[in-house]
């Protein structure tokens, strides 16, 4: 018996319907785990093993592979800094320095509240945009040590239920890889990506 | 000289919406899947062959070729590689989110001519938005019977499926790719005798391409490879997308022509150095390749083989510039860090080496080096990379761990003044002499 809501249930069978083998669907519905309770659980993963037909340590042999899936609880939002090469040149280290003395919680740590989570990470392909952050893997390029504080002390303030990467560029970016002209209307809903197929999507009716 | 954009044409003429299939079909986008749907898989093996174009992922394997290898079992699988997470690199974002379609054309094509029915577009997990581009594409182009099932009103299936990593460097290795697409770890395969056009996806043949090599493709059909071997230098035809980072007035990705030289791409492409500071040191081809001096380098022309024969690679295309204020051990700790933590774990040279080499470039840049330290980075590199050369011998099962050495080999040949100071002077020179001023 699944613990998962009929919503997400819904979505794991579209996601398993696009793979020629079940095993395929392990990721995605891995996210989909950590989007049901915000972070991967070992019943996330025992859930996940039942949809796909592979044992418990199998699900976490895969898991624990990869950086995205968490398997701590979370903050609402996951502020990712990037300390990578290009980053590190022009300024990442005092962004991320900036990000962890504003918001108090040193990287790899979520705060008492749940509310953020820091993490310095490899290159995000934004190096043209250096220092570059996400917020929920949404993009903000030309980062300042001061814009990010502003950043953190607004998401505290304002906790969008959904953020959007063009907002949050605007109000607290700078120079960007190459032009973008579009304003996207789809924005991350926790600390997972925001992609349509996984129902991690925010919506497209932002006023 | 003056070279046609070829993949950024028309999100540069059309930026505000060179993303939607309107815009796409409006400037002869879906002709050139409509036209090979009518070729055989010899006309388009050939016709790829004959452009020259070489895989952009980083390999420069000659596309063409790679799709004749294709072993005859069937069914065939296609995956498309947009891991893109080599540092440096931000090109294949900017074809994803910018010309989604663009792709899409280049994997019909690739599946019409290796008889594929099932491609998969692998893109790495901290690419929400290019991802949500290329759905909301792959949903357009269903909508207009481009995808599914009998595609252009004809009697070929095409399913495609967008699959999202989940922070993974080593899975834009091919093998690994296919292996995190099968549900498992993303480690890399033997090679032997798991080349993907053997034995690839679920062990059917499986062609893995770049998304800047579909991208291509399109263009190739529309103009003709001979026209195609014109843009360019002969030994690499077409543009190729450079990312240029790090200290420069104009970041950004550049679609050029193979030839100029470095100091034209730095000095006017990109607009020089902010402050106008002296170029200490260029990576030329993302964190894996060995780095060029401005000394020796800088008139060098961007080629493939001028590039090889000065002992490094353009690899993925990623041109990071660092200025005289850079620390060089600093900025080795930083690419060695990156391959430490991206290590898959599978060969003791790569998973210890790196760590290894972390370790003491760390303790050199904080200022607890000892003068026998540049030695045993060596002795630690060459353990990981026999002889110490570029190309690396394999010691490993993929060159991930060779890639590692590639600064410790600028610290040996360009810059080993630099790290004894940091010992002798029992921190970096560069933060010194700030302290002191
Ligand atoms: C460690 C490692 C990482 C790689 N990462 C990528 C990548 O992110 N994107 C990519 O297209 N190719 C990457 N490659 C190259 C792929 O293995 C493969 O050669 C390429 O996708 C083939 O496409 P192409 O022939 O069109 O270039 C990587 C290779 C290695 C060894
Ligand atoms: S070289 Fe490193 S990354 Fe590549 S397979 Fe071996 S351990 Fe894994
Ligand atoms: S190095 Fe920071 S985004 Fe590439």
């Amino acid at each position: 018996m699944s613990q998962w809501s009929e919503a997400t249930q819904e979505r794991a069978r579209e996601i398993m319907a696009r793979y020629p083998q079940k095993r395929s669907a392990v990721m995605p519905l891995l996210y989909l785990a950590m989007a049901e309770e915000g972070h991967l659980s070992d019943a996330g993963m025992e859930e996940v093993g039942r949809w796909v037909g592979i044992t418990p340590a199998q699900v976490q042999a895969v898991a624990t592979f990869y950086t995205m899936y968490k398997r701590k609880p979370t903050g609402k939002y996951l502020i990712s800094c990037c300390t990578s090469i290009s980053c590190m040149l022009l300024g990442g280290d005092d962004v991320l320095h900036a990000v962890e003395d504003e918001s108090g919680v040193p990287h790899g740590e979520t705060d008492p509240e749940g509310l953020v989570s820091v993490e310095h990470v490899e290159c995000i392909g934004a190096c043209g945009g250096a220092p570059a952050l996400q917020v929920n893997y949404e993009l903000v390029e030309g980062v300042t040590p001061d814009k990010a504080r502003e950043l953190v002390r607004w998401l505290g303030n304002a906790r969008p239920e959904v953020v959007y990467g063009d907002e949050m560029q605007e109000l607290f970016g700078g120079v960007r890889s190459f032009d973008w002209a579009i304003r996207e209307e789809n924005g991350a809903m926790g600390p997972y990506p925001a992609f349509q197929p996984l129902g991690t999507v925010g919506s497209e009716e932002k006023a | 000289m003056t070279t046609p954009l070829v993949v950024t044409k028309r999100m540069s003429e059309f930026p505000a919406d060179s993303h939607t299939i309107d815009r796409y079909e409006a400037t002869g986008g879906y002709e050139q899947a409509r036209r090979a749907l009518g070729m055989t898989r010899d006309q388009l093996v050939e016709e790829i062959k004959a452009s020259g174009l070489l895989g952009r992922g980083g390999a420069a394997f000659p596309a063409g070729m790679k799709w004749s290898f294709l072993a005859p079992a069937r069914p065939s699988f296609l995956v498309v590689n947009g891991d893109e997470s080599e540092p440096g690199t931000f090109k294949d974002r900017q074809l994803l989110e910018r010309d989604p379609h663009q792709m899409l054309e280049g994997v019909i094509i690739t599946a019409i001519a290796n008889e594929v029915h099932h491609a998969f577009v692998y893109i790495r997990g901290e690419y929400p938005k290019p991802a949500r581009r290329v759905q909301a594409a792959v949903d357009e182009a269903r909508a207009r019977g481009y995808l599914g099932r009998g595609i252009f009103g004809s009697d070929y299936d095409l399913e495609l499926t967008v699959h999202l990593g989940a922070g993974a460097y080593i899975c834009g290795e091919e093998t690994a790719l296919i292996n995190s697409l099968e549900g498992l770890r993303g480690e890399p395969r033997l090679k032997p005798p798991y080349f993907p056009a053997a034995k690839g996806l679920y062990m059917q043949p499986t062609i893995v391409n770049n998304v800047e090599t579909m991208s291509n493709l399109p263009h190739i059909l529309a103009m003709g490879s001979e026209e195609f071997t014109r843009i360019g230098h002969p030994d690499d035809t077409g543009t190729f997308l450079i990312s240029v980072s790090g200290h420069v007035n104009r970041p950004g990705n550049y679609e050029l022509p193979h030839g100029i030289t470095w100091r034209h791409l730095i000095y006017e492409i990109a607009g020089g150095i902010p402050g106008d500071r002296e170029l200490k040191a260029i990576i030329p081809g993302g964190a894996s390749a060995p780095w060029f001096v401005p000394e020796i380098h800088l008139d060098d022309q961007i080629t493939k083989d001028v590039c090889a024969e000065a002992g490094s690679m353009l690899g993925s295309g990623a041109v990071i510039v660092m200025d005289e204020t850079t620390c060089m051990v600093r900025a080795a700790e930083r690419i060695v860090r990156f391959f430490a933590h991206e290590s898959c774990g599978q060969c003791t040279p790569c998973r210890e080496g790196t760590t290894w080499m972390e370790m003491i470039l760390r303790r050199i840049e904080e200022g607890q080096g000892r003068p026998i330290d540049l030695d045993l980075l060596l002795d630690v590199s060459d353990n990981i990379s026999v002889g110490l050369n570029w190309p690396p011998k394999m010691t490993t099962i993929c060159p991930l761990g060779p890639s590692a050495v590639s600064p410790i080999l600028a610290l040996r040949d360009y810059f080993r003044d630099e790290v004894q100071a940091h010992v002798e002077l029992g921190g970096c020179p560069l933060e010194l002499e700030k302290a002191a001023v």
